[in-house]
């Protein structure tokens, strides 16, 4: 079947002659918009227009007819260009849209808009560390206050969050970590055997594990296990908000829901940090006596040897404070969610991405300290 | 078959919905005339929203019939559905506009999908469905969460008049409006409708918009049309909870010819 002619250009001496039939609806609006386009050339200042054979007409069809006539200065035509009468309101209303374009907002080029784009991400920069102290200090408040008793603690939501990010998170930590030290005595093994020193697998996997892995293993589980969903959780809870409800009521969103948070993280990091350095050395241990046939009572005997007291204290030192970065992140993040679906996203990706990094950074900074201190 | 030039743009025949052993509705029975402004009312719970969500095939339905312009979503063909899907329009009733797009993005959206338009064709015309709604043309590049509750109500409106729908349904489209927004927003409906002629099925709980608006009111109550009909029909119904609503205090007030002081 030949799809019916829509439009007709005719180009006379003087004028041009538009003829319009058939449906003009949004179902053909491809059609007419490519024909439209198509005769784009034509000099419109003089137009005839006879809109007489239209069957149908919608938006699409008053926005084309209405865009045919905007630019141009004399049109011939009888009264409504011979559009039937059920069609006129319709047209009237689209004619007297678009008329104004929206006011762009000004934003600089070149060097002067570079240099401004700097300047605002320095701002936000600013900004962003000025929102992390405020929630530090809004955690560190409450905290003060619950300890000298004037507030009560919340111990129920405490234990809740305690049993998600402390008890729930304990298998696939153990996992991750009895394979990277099995790994790492793996690799350790491989080499040090070409130089006779298999014994030294031991001082390798204890000391690596004790003092930086383990903590830096399960904090970067934890904040994209845990960091993730407090982000998500305080978000949904901003866009729907009840968080403005919990304020109207008087009780802070800190106090209520970002205090119980951190400290179940601030608690459970340093048991899962202990927890995964020993399934560490179990797998280290395991695939030293698999795979290079050293004893267990030997692993034992030579890891009292190699690693000391303050091996272990450096990573259990670490664990509360990557904690309380981690939740501190994580739930100021939360708290900036905007009403979009697509923020809630951003936000929580933002929350994972810096924990992470902040974790890496932290764990730099306490190297450089505790060599400083001769730990 | 869809027909769209169909008397009825919608027809229920004996529907059930249930869920699980609660049946909520009852082996319904209900007509919409084609381009009529069809407004339906219920008691909070009784199932106007399960009707239109059943309607709009969002949820099953146990047993029964739903014919729109014709074509029975059960045995039509793919092609079908998206050829239907393409002619309504819905409004929810907190508006669903897509908060990751701005209010323009959220009008073209329809369009990207179903029609083969150049870009800035697709900005113009949804700048002219922005403004037929009456919104300014700077409204259009916010995004859904920077707008009042009523310009989220004409954002909503606009992306359902998006396609040049057949039929527009409409979830409570006043609610959470004050008074004056609300009486704006019918004047809006009703003046779209007479221009662009479509069909309207509204639920509704706003009696004013009842009187000024509707050209048919239907009532559900118990899982079934109590009653069908003009207001006068409404009015002289003798279905208990029908008269409760219409002849109770409120109803009264606003519906009496000569509003008592």
């Amino acid at each position: 079947m030949k799809p019916e002619a829509l439009i007709e250009f005719r180009k006379n001496a003087e004028e041009l002659e538009i003829v319009g039939s058939g449906a003009w609806t949004a179902a053909n609006a491809g059609r007419l918009d490519a024909l439209i386009g198509a005769e784009s050339r034509h000099d419109r200042s003089r137009v005839k227009v006879d809109m007489s054979g239209v069957r149908e007409f919608d938006t699409y069809g008053a926005w084309f007819l209405e865009r045919l006539l905007r630019d141009t200065e004399e049109i011939e035509s009888q009264p409504a260009f011979g559009l039937p009468d059920r069609f006129r309101g319709l047209f009237e209303k689209v004619h007297e849209t678009n008329r104004r374009r929206p006011s762009k907002r000004k934003g600089g080029k070149g060097l002067i808009g570079g240099l401004e784009g700097v300047g605002r991400s320095v701002e936000g920069a600013a900004n962003e560390t000025l929102r992390y102290l405020d929630v530090v200090g809004a955690v560190v408040i409450d905290c003060i206050d619950v300890i000298l008793v004037r507030r009560r603690p919340r111990l129920a939501s405490f234990t809740h969050q305690l049993d998600r990010v402390g008890v729930k998170s304990v298998p696939i930590i153990v996992l991750l970590t009895l394979l990277i030290g099995a790994i790492i005595a793996q690799q350790a093994v491989f080499y040090f055997r070409r130089f006779g020193a298999e014994d030294y697998v031991v001082d390798l996997v204890g000391v690596l594990v004790l003092r930086e892995l383990g903590v830096l293993i399960v904090a970067i589980l934890v904040a994209g296990r845990c960091g993730s969903s407090y982000t998500a959780e305080l978000g949904s809870m901003k866009m729907n908000e009840e968080i403005d409800a919990l304020r109207t009521m008087g009780r802070g969103p800190i106090e209520v829901l970002v205090l119980p948070r951190v400290a179940a993280l601030v608690f459970a990091l340093p048991l899962l940090t202990f927890i995964g350095s020993i399934a560490a050395l179990y797998g280290g241990g395991a695939v030293a006596w698999l795979y290079a046939g050293m004893e267990p009572g030997f692993f034992i005997a030579r890891l009292r040897e190699a690693v000391s007291i303050s091996d272990f204290a450096v990573g259990m030192i670490k664990s509360p404070f990557m904690a309380l970065v981690i939740g501190i992140i994580a739930c100021a993040e939360g708290l900036k969610v905007k009403g979009s679906a697509e923020s809630l996203g951003a936000q929580t990706t933002a929350s994972v991405v810096k924990s992470i990094f902040s974790v890496i950074v932290m764990d730099g900074v306490f190297a450089i300290f505790f060599s400083s201190i001769g730990m | 078959m869809l027909d769209l030039d169909s008397m009825l743009a919608v027809q229920l025949h004996d529907l059930v919905v249930s869920f699980d052993d609660q049946i909520v509705l009852d082996h319904l029975d209900l007509d919409v005339p084609a381009g009529k402004l069809f407004g339906l009312v219920g008691a909070s719970g009784a199932g106007k929203s399960v009707l239109l969500r059943a309607i709009l095939g969002l949820i099953p339905r146990r047993e029964g019939r739903i014919e729109i312009f014709g074509l029975d979503r059960v045995a039509a063909s793919a092609e079908e559905l998206r050829e239907l899907e393409r002619h309504w329009g819905v409004l929810y009733q907190q508006g669903a506009l897509f908060s990751s797009l701005t209010v323009l993005q959220n009008i073209e959206f329809p369009m990207r999908e179903y029609l083969d338009l150049s870009p800035s064709t697709m900005r113009e015309i949804a700048m002219t469905k922005l403004e037929m709604v009456g919104l300014a043309p700077e409204d259009g590049d916010k995004f859904p969460a920077a707008l009042s509750g009523g310009m989220t109500k004409r954002a909503a409106l606009a992306r359902a008049l998006a396609l040049d729908p057949h039929i527009v349904f409409l979830d409570e489209p006043t609610s959470g409006l004050d008074p004056i927004a609300a009486q704006e927003f019918d004047a809006l409906i009703r003046t779209l409708h007479q221009t662009l002629g479509f069909t309207v099925f509204m639920i509704t709980h706003d009696l004013e918009s009842l009187r000024t608006l509707c050209d048919e009111i239907a009532a559900l109550a118990d899982g079934k049309i109590a009653a069908v009909g003009t207001l006068q029909t409404m009015l002289a119904s003798q279905h208990p909870w029908v008269r409760a609503y219409f002849a109770g205090e409120r109803g009264r007030s606003l519906l009496s010819p000569v509003h008592a002081i």
